[in-house]
């Protein structure tokens, strides 16, 4: 099957990618656009690493074929890291050392900020049940609920 | 209070920039915007991909390897099969000196496992790559399978080592031995004699990036290979040795590590990228599927461990007889190692003076086991501490109290004759007890690990 041109907003510019039939927003991002702070631990569903955001929710981007989001606004971690400095949800995974080996924390970030936004003032119930599509192997889970609430409190504040 | 223990209490609270302090991750501001880059994150142009022919089977001879179809793949670019590679044998053990190392780097008419390595295809795309392999006409002759490690060590099993036994040799012998005083004797003077199996299975590090290296040439010959290997330098010298290339044509860079456990130290994937770079002079990726990731990849070995215990009234253990059999599955990796240090540890943290150990590294057809976190100790120290657990209830004693009084202290012989030094085991469990609320009675709390109390 011929490819063809797909368009979507991505970190809030435009884009136009050219693909294959059922290619993944995942490749796409990753192997076409260079954008690797979208991770890929799978490739199947089970492990959260490529999570972003289409308009607003967390979505698994190995399994979304970029057909589907065309015309749809996606961010990545790289459309919430500022030029300078880090996001208040970075800050707080940083300082409360909520990294480990680092590779589940960008799908994990994106899914408190989609979290945060819709709800501000989360219970620690409510940020388990967020991340529950997200694993961390490195088994930081306790560091990740207390950069949550950190994370909350400093938007909050803010 | 004696001069040495007031130093060592003006020493703890010393202040100290770094120790004791929290510090800000080096790598930590990488982490959390993406800009870490990982192996996978890495490419090139010209980049092709590389995938493996596996077999399908657990156990069997190879009597053909039909690639035509395979060929006619569109973005096929070559393949690599047992021939190609100049020295076609992992040569982890010889590097920690401890051998023979016995597993191909791909299969040459044998395969012991499911999932083994036949050949490897490289091509333009992944896609491509994967499509190749799925064409590959493989012709196996299926042989019958072992898949525990008793039914391994019977007469009838069938045998997969060239040296004729499913077990490793250690210096001449069936297993790695460890005799310390005469168990016999212990157990005939015993109040209780108390006996059990203890099984633990294999586990998967499961690491959420999958192992995975980019080997790429550099015009002035060399090749740069790009490698989430948890054991840089080590991985280098089995890829140069496997290559037969000198050290110096190759640049390893490394260092971030999403998640190994230990599963990553077991050099698989860069010795057979660097020779597809070589051979097709194009910089190439080599990166499991989480599907081989699961299935392939090492896993941390099963062990089945049989304790026999002569113990006395008042609760001291003076004998302790164990059996062993770690499941190397069906390569040595790392096992016969582990096995070592197994034997050194099942005895467990305590003074026994008469312990008499069997320890064997067993093949079976299962995936290789290897490293993970303490290997071969991990195990150890579960089946020990569940057995303490046993005693104690058995007699009828406080299971701290049984504990405490067999506890190694400073001075003491080791059963693989090693005197003791630095024991903390009662102070940890001081502090353990502390921690979670208990309360120890005082002729415990007296007790400390430097020295004995008179009897
Ligand atoms: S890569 Fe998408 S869920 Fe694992
Ligand atoms: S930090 Fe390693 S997987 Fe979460």
């Amino acid at each position: 099957m011929p490819s063809r041109i797909v368009a979507f907003n991505l970190n809030g510019r435009d884009v136009e990618v050219m693909v294959k039939p059922l290619t993944t927003l995942q490749t796409v991002l990753r192997e076409h656009l260079h954008l690797t702070a979208t991770k890929s631990g799978c490739r199947q569903g089970g492990c959260g690493t490529c999570t972003v955001l289409v308009n607003g929710e967390p979505m698994l981007s190995c399994l979304l074929p970029v057909e589907d989001i065309a015309g749809q606004k996606v961010v990545t971690l790289e459309g919430i890291t500022p030029i300078e400095g880090l996001h208040p949800i970075q800050q707080a995974f940083f300082d409360n050392y909520a990294i480990q080996c680092g590779y589940c924390s960008p799908g994990v970030i994106m899914v408190i900020k989609a979290l945060l936004d819709r709800n501000p003032n989360p219970t620690r119930q409510e940020i388990m049940d967020a991340i529950a599509g997200n694993v961390c192997r490195c088994t930081g889970y306790e560091p990740i609920l207390r950069a949550a609430e950190d994370a909350a409190r400093r938007l909050q504040s803010a | 209070m004696s001069e040495v223990a007031s130093e060592v209490i003006r020493e703890m609270k010393r202040e100290f920039k770094v120790v004791g302090k929290s510090v800000p991750r080096r790598d930590g501001i990488g982490h959390v915007t993406g800009k870490t880059v990982y192996v996978d994150d890495i490419s090139f142009p010209g980049m092709l991909h590389l995938k493996m022919v596996r077999s399908p089977i657990h156990h069997g001879i190879i009597r053909n390897v039909d690639f035509s179809e395979a060929e006619k793949v569109p973005g096929f670019v070559r393949v690599l099969t047992h021939r190609d590679v100049p020295k076609n044998i992992y040569t982890i053990l010889c590097l920690i000196g401890v051998g023979p190392d016995e597993e191909p780097v791909l299969a040459v008419d044998r395969v012991l496992y499911k999932g083994e390595p036949i050949a490897a295809i490289v091509a333009e795309t992944e896609e491509a790559a994967m499509e190749a392999v799925s064409r590959v006409k493989l012709d196996l002759e299926e042989l019958p399978a072992v898949f525990d490690v008793e039914e391994a060590l019977k007469p009838d099993a069938p045998i997969l080592k060239p040296w004729g036994t499913n077990y490793f040799i250690y210096e001449g012998h069936h297993c790695r031995r460890v005799r310390f005083g005469d168990v016999e004797k212990g157990f005939a003077q015993a109040d209780y004699i108390i006996e059990e199996v203890y099984n633990t299975s294999p586990i998967e590090h499961a690491p959420t990036e999958t192992t995975a290296c980019v080997a790429k040439p550099e015009p002035d010959g060399r090749y740069t290979v790009y490698t989430n290997t948890q054991a840089l330098f080590f991985t280098m010298d089995n890829t140069a040795l496997i290559l037969q290339v000198p050290f110096s044509k190759l640049h390893f860079v490394g260092g971030t590590v999403g998640g190994g456990f230990g599963g990553k130290v077991d050099v698989i994937t860069e010795p057979i990228a660097t020779l597809a770079a070589m051979k097709t002079g194009r910089p190439v990726k080599f990166k499991y599927t989480r599907e081989e990731e699961m299935r392939v990849s090492s896993t941390r070995s099963a062990w089945r461990m049989y304790f026999k215990d002569g113990v006395m009234k008042d609760g001291r253990i003076i004998a302790r007889k164990v059996i062993s059999y770690a499941d190397s599955g069906a390569y040595n990796r790392h096992t016969p190692y582990a096995v070592t240090k197994h034997a050194a540890n099942i005895a467990g943290p305590y003074t026994i003076p008469n312990v008499y150990i069997d320890a064997y590294c067993v093949y079976t057809n299962r995936q290789p086991a290897s490293a993970m976190r303490g290997f071969g100790v991990t195990p150890a120290s579960f089946a020990v501490e569940c057995q303490m657990d046993k005693i104690a209830e058995t007699i009828g004693m406080d299971p701290w109290e049984i504990r405490f009084i067999n506890a190694y202290r400073n001075g003491d012989m080791r059963p693989h004759q090693k005197v003791v030094e630095d024991a903390t085991l009662i102070e940890v469990m001081k502090a353990a007890a502390e921690l979670v609320g208990h309360k120890l009675p005082e002729h415990l709390l007296k007790m400390h690990s430097w020295d004995r109390e008179k009897a």
